[in-house]
C-alpha cells in the first residue's frame, strides 16, 4: 500500500500537477479489477480520484476490454455528450503501476436499492428512464470503426454464445431450453448499422444524484452489435430492484426510455426487439448466475459467489412471466 | 436415528448469531459477508425444511411428463434434451404446469423475498 501510495505520488507530480496523493482507500477487491480512491494533495484543496487497475497491476481478464480501451471509451463518451468521468491519467510503463487508469471521482448513489426507493432521488425517478433513452441515444452515436479491438456480434452468435455456455455448466435447466429455442425462433436479424453497445448499461452501473445521471460507469463490457440490446439491458428483471411494475430499472416506464432515445436521434425502436433483447437480458444474466457455480467451486470459493449461483432460478421465473405467463 | 435438536434448527441458530452478534460486532466488509453467510444458512435451512417434498412431488410428474421413472436428475436431463430438440413445448399438456411449479418451489428456497416470485403467487393464487 505505501509503495502505490508513493508511486501515485509520483504520478501526481509529473502528470497533473499537484503535490501528492493523500487517503488511499481500497473500494473494491474485484476479480476483474482494482479500485482504489484518494485525494490528490493540490493548492485549491484536496480532489477526489478513481484508480482503476488490473488486480496488481498485472493481471488482466480474458472476458474484459482492458483498461486503456476503457479509458479510451471514457473519453470517446464524453466527445459526443454522455455523462462519464473524466479520465485523468493513463497509466503508462514508467509509472511503474501496471495497467489502469485516473478518473475524477464523481459524488452520487449507484446502490440500485437505494435508487428505487430513496426519498431524495425521488424527484430524479420522474425523468430517469426518458434521460437514460436520451444518454443511449448519444451513446450510440460513438464510432464503432474507432474501437476495432472490441467483439463484434449479431444477435444470432450472442444467443449460441451463452447457449453454449449452458452447456458447458452440464446441469439441465428445462426453461433455459425452452427459452433458447425462443430467442432462436424469434431472433432478430443482424443490424443493418452495428453500434458501439456499452453491455452493461442498467441500474447499479450509473451514477445517479437528484438532477439525474451523472455518470455511466463500468464500461468493461463493451462491444459492437444491436444498440437495441442496451435498451433491453436496463429493462431486464433482475435491475428492478424490487420495483417490478417500473420495468426500466425499477424507476420508469418502458415508453419514456423509448421516446427519449428516439427524440434524441436515436433509430426508431421495434417494440418486439425491445421485447426479445429483456427475454435475451434474463437469459444472459441467468447463464452468468449459473456460471457462478463452476467459479464457486475454483477461483473463488467464497459464500458471496455461492448466493448469486443462487439467483439464477430468479431469472428463471422472470422468464416463464415473459414466456408463459 | 440422529439425534435433536435438527440440523434445519441449529442452521437456523448460527444464522441468528451471524446476523445479530457478529454483524453488529465488525463493521465494513467483514459485517457485510457475516450478513451474507447468515442469509446463505437461512437458504440452506429453507431446503433442507422444503426440498423433499417439493423434489418427491416434481419426480412424481416428470414421471407423468416423460411416461417412465429414474431419479430427479436424469428425469430433469430427459425433459431438458427434449425441450432443446423440440419435441416438447410450451402446447405440451402439463409441461408449462410444471416448470412453474418447479421454479416456485425453486424461489421458495433460493429467494422467497423476491418481488416476481411473490407477484406470481398472488397472480397464480
Amino acid at each position: 500500500m505505501n509503495e502505490l501510495e508513493d508511486k501515485l505520488g509520483e504520478v501526481a507530480r509529473k502528470h497533473l500537477g499537484a503535490r501528492g496523493v493523500v487517503g488511499l482507500k481500497r473500494m473494491t477487491a474485484g476479480a476483474t479489477q482494482e479500485v482504489w480512491r484518494f485525494e490528490l494533495d493540490e493548492a485549491g484543496g484536496p480532489t477526489p480520484v478513481i484508480l482503476r487497475r488490473a488486480p496488481g497491476g498485472t493481471r488482466v481478464s480474458e472476458t474484459a476490454i482492458g483498461l486503456e480501451t476503457e479509458a479510451q471509451l471514457l473519453e470517446a463518451a464524453e466527445a459526443v455528450g454522455v455523462p462519464v468521468p473524466a479520465v485523468r491519467h493513463v497509466l503508462e510503463p514508467e509509472d511503474g503501476l501496471g495497467h489502469g487508469f485516473l478518473m475524477s471521482f464523481v459524488e452520487g448513489e449507484t446502490l440500485g436499492g437505494r435508487i428505487v426507493k430513496s426519498q431524495e432521488l425521488a424527484p430524479a425517478r420522474a425523468f430517469l428512464a426518458r434521460q437514460c433513452g436520451e444518454i443511449l441515444a448519444r451513446l450510440h452515436t460513438m464510432d464503432p470503426a474507432a474501437f476495432p479491438q472490441l467483439r463484434r456480434s449479431t444477435p444470432a452468435e450472442l444467443v449460441a454464445q451463452y447457449k453454449a455456455v449452458y452447456a458447458a455448466s452440464e446441469w439441465p435447466r428445462p426453461v433455459f431450453d425452452l427459452t433458447f429455442r425462443w430467442l432462436e425462433a424469434n431472433c432478430p436479424p443482424a443490424p443493418e448499422h452495428v453500434r458501439l453497445v456499452h453491455g452493461d448499461f442498467r441500474n447499479g452501473n450509473l451514477m445517479i444524484g437528484p438532477d439525474g445521471v451523472r455518470a455511466v460507469l463500468d464500461w468493461e463490457i463493451a462491444h459492437v452489435g444491436d444498440p437495441m440490446e442496451d435498451l433491453g439491458w436496463i429493462c431486464t428483471s433482475a435491475w428492478r430492484f424490487g420495483a417490478i411494475d417500473k420495468p426500466v430499472g425499477g424507476f420508469g416506464q418502458r415508453e419514456d426510455l423509448w421516446a427519449g432515445y428516439e427524440a434524441a436521434g436515436g433509430a426508431p425502436v421495434k417494440r418486439e426487439h425491445a421485447h426479445w433483447w429483456e427475454v435475451y437480458g434474463s437469459m444472459r444474466w441467468g447463464v452468468m448466475c449459473a456460471g457462478m457455480t463452476a467459479a464457486f467451486r475454483g477461483a473463488d470459493p467464497s459464500v458471496e459467489r455461492a448466493v448469486i449461483a443462487r439467483r439464477t432460478s430468479e431469472n428463471e421465473l422472470d422468464l416463464l412471466r415473459l414466456l408463459a405467463n | 436415528m440422529q439425534d435433536q435438536p435438527t440440523p434445519s434448527e441449529v442452521i437456523g441458530a448460527v444464522a441468528a448469531f451471524l446476523k445479530t452478534v457478529v454483524t453488529a460486532e465488525t463493521s465494513g466488509a467483514t459485517s457485510f459477508q457475516a450478513r451474507v453467510a447468515a442469509n446463505a444458512l437461512e437458504m440452506m435451512r429453507r431446503q433442507l425444511d422444503l426440498a423433499p417434498a417439493a423434489d418427491a412431488a416434481e419426480q412424481e410428474r416428470l414421471t407423468g411428463l416423460l411416461g417412465h421413472d429414474g431419479d430427479l436428475l436424469a428425469l430433469n436431463a430427459e425433459l431438458s434434451r427434449r425441450i432443446a430438440a423440440g419435441e416438447m413445448d410450451l402446447t405440451t399438456p402439463g409441461l408449462s404446469d410444471h416448470l412453474w411449479t418447479t421454479t416456485l418451489a425453486k424461489l421458495a428456497v433460493d429467494q422467497p423475498t423476491y418481488a416476481a416470485y411473490r407477484a406470481s403467487l398472488a397472480e397464480r393464487g
